[in-house]
């Protein structure tokens, strides 16, 4: 046992190594595509933090594929964050989010064309699904939604009012309830009873799935595409699909600016190439074009749901994730009362 | 008023407004743009007045702690000899040389649910105590360290050939005289744990109504797009800490004059 949580202190040493090196050689990369000479035009790039390693093997997939002139600029952070800084001014041509209402901002401030989710694909170019992330050999024995609100389980989610990814937690709790059959009062108590057993709420869902890897909790609600990074990353945990879950779909567009650049419009076409998304598939995503994915690489959920199902984001945002006036307001503060302020 | 005086205060005057208080005053006016009874909205909803309350208490506890340790680590780095004394003294300052997510990540680590040393201190009210008083231990060390090197030690050797005890020089010469420097860290510590989001963030479990605390309620008002709430909070914590500062003053002004 001694053993154990050495060996755990050692990892978290490694890890904070490993950062610090990650950081260095980001740096490092900067002056690499600065020394490109971008004859073949450039895209600015602006993402949120989880398809980093993905769009870097894209990026270098797209250069092979006949634009090596092209200078891809990356910016990455929190999807809110990265939203809001292009809003403020941040140069960008390409734009990729984890949830709509973050182009839905864009598009307010007319920097993105509310045309964006016309296309074929509706504007989102990976999906993945919320899933149930536990520990190895799944010692609570949690198979479904019902489990996570036993009286000795400990669950680990951002929290949704700093996290918009776990806006999709959320929601997948809650419309696995409606899809069994529970009315909107009952499926509204579940969340209550879920969110009394949650015991750390972090500020994005890459801190979550750290504190997870730190020994916190039972389970961590986490999206299908961050557990299989997990595991390709060498963590020891396991996860299960619920029959009962949310289709997340990611968002991509160009800006204003981008849509008259004839080298980010090669890179918006690119990303949906079969070459790109496989790349996707290949970290975790589940590719939104067809027969990219092998027939049970990314098995369908029986009874998978969209945020359509329940009015699409507007409607959610306002009706869910208010912080003052909504079904996850009256939670948290329902909550706060019973553990004493 | 001599040559150049008149250039060196606009200089510095300038410099004050563009980097403090602008910015500062920019922070102040947004927090108004719903009108009063918008701010007082904003400040005193069940998540804001919680917030707020349990990071000005965690805040004072940490600055009460760190005007007792920090002067016991400058005493210690002053008067006493010991091996490796050098290497202790460079150690003070690395807290502001880790960046605060890494802190925070290392006593997480140590102090977490897999702790090696057994103390689970994560997602708790001391936890967030412990990582503030890591990210300020400097301030007082900082600022006694040197007051205590010039002290004069005549003066304590004088009174102890009064017949003065120990306890009595410490009390009535060597505390007075340190006062000013204890007050003015204290201070800074403060003002600087009030403010803390990356130590506190991981460590704290973010639970609302329990160890969130004001800076990460503050990013929750951003993300939801509420600048202007996030601005009121703000300007709470910027006037909690200009009482703060402003009192210490005091305090500093006070003991000089007992001088």
């Amino acid at each position: 046992m001694r053993m154990r949580t050495g060996g755990r202190f050692a990892r978290a040493t490694g890890l904070v190594v490993a950062v610090t090196l990650a950081v260095g050689a980001a740096a490092c990369g900067d002056d690499d595509t600065a020394a490109s000479d971008g004859s073949g035009g450039s895209v600015d790039l602006v993402a949120y933090s989880t398809p980093q390693e993905a769009y870097a093997d894209i990026i270098e997939a797209f250069k092979a594929d006949g634009h090596d002139g092209v200078d891809v600029s990356e910016s990455y952070g929190a999807s809110g964050d990265q939203s809001r800084a292009v809003e403020a001014g941040q140069p960008a041509d390409y734009v990729a989010f984890s949830l709509e209402p973050d182009v839905n901002r864009l598009v307010e401030a007319d920097l993105v064309a509310d045309d964006w989710n016309s296309g074929q694909y509706h504007g989102m170019v990976t999906d993945s699904v919320v899933v149930l992330v536990v520990r190895p050999g799944n010692p609570k024995n949690i198979e479904s939604w019902d489990d996570l609100i036993e009286d000795d389980v400990e669950v680990v989610t951002p929290n949704p009012f700093t996290s918009g990814g776990a806006r999709w937690n959320v929601m997948a709790a809650y419309g696995a309830q409606i899809q069994q059959g529970r009315s909107e009062d009952e499926a509204q108590q579940y969340l209550a009873d879920l969110f009394a057993n949650v015991i750390v709420q972090d500020d994005s869902a890459r801190k979550s799935l750290q504190t997870f890897s730190g020994g916190a909790g039972d389970v961590l609600l986490a999206y299908e595409n961050e557990a299989i990074f997990a595991q390709q990353s060498g963590e020891d945990i396991e996860y299960i699909v619920p029959d009962d879950t949310i289709l997340i779909e990611n968002p991509v567009a160009l800006t204003t600016g981008g849509a008259d650049d004839q080298a980010a419009e090669d890179f918006l076409d690119f990303v949906y190439t079969t070459d790109a998304q496989r790349i996707f598939a290949d970290h975790g995503y589940r590719p939104v074009v067809e027969g990219v994915a092998e027939p049970n690489e990314f098995p369908t959920p029986s009874g998978l749901f969209t945020i359509d199902d329940f009015g699409g984001w507007s409607e959610v945002s306002s009706t869910f994730f208010d912080p003052e006036d909504s079904v996850m307001a009256d939670v948290e503060r329902g909550i706060g009362v019973s553990t004493g302020g | 008023m001599r040559p150049g005086t008149g250039l060196g205060l606009g200089l510095a005057t300038l410099y004050m407004s563009a980097i403090v208080l602008v910015p500062l005053g920019a922070v102040v006016w947004r927090s108004r743009g719903d009108g009063w009874s918008g701010f007082w909205h904003d400040v005193t909803t069940p998540e804001a007045s919680s917030t707020l309350r349990l990071t000005v208490g965690v805040s004072l506890a940490v600055a009460v702690i760190n005007a007792g340790f920090g002067t016991l680590i400058a005493w210690v780095l002053v008067r006493d000899r010991f091996a490796g004394k050098r290497f202790v003294d460079a150690l003070i300052d690395l807290p502001f040389a880790l960046p605060t997510i890494v802190a925070g990540l290392v006593l997480l680590a140590l102090y977490g649910p897999e702790s090696p040393l057994g103390v689970d201190l994560a997602y708790t009210r001391p936890g967030v105590v412990v990582a503030l008083l890591f990210v300020t231990l400097p301030f007082v060390v900082r600022t006694v360290q040197p007051v205590l090197i010039e002290l004069d030690r005549e003066m304590e050797e004088a009174a102890a050939s009064l017949g003065a005890t120990r306890a009595t020089i410490f009390r009535r010469i060597i505390l007075p005289n340190l006062m000013p420097a204890i007050a003015a860290g204290t201070a800074l510590s403060f003002a600087r744990a009030i403010s803390e989001y990356g130590a506190t963030v991981l460590i704290s479990g973010n639970l609302p109504f329990k160890t969130q605390v004001a800076s990460v309620h503050i990013f929750s008002q951003i993300e939801n797009d509420n600048t202007t709430g996030a601005a009121a909070v703000s300007t709470v914590l910027l006037l909690v800490s200009l009482v703060v500062l402003l009192s210490l003053d005091l305090v500093q002004r006070w003991a000089v004059r007992r001088d």
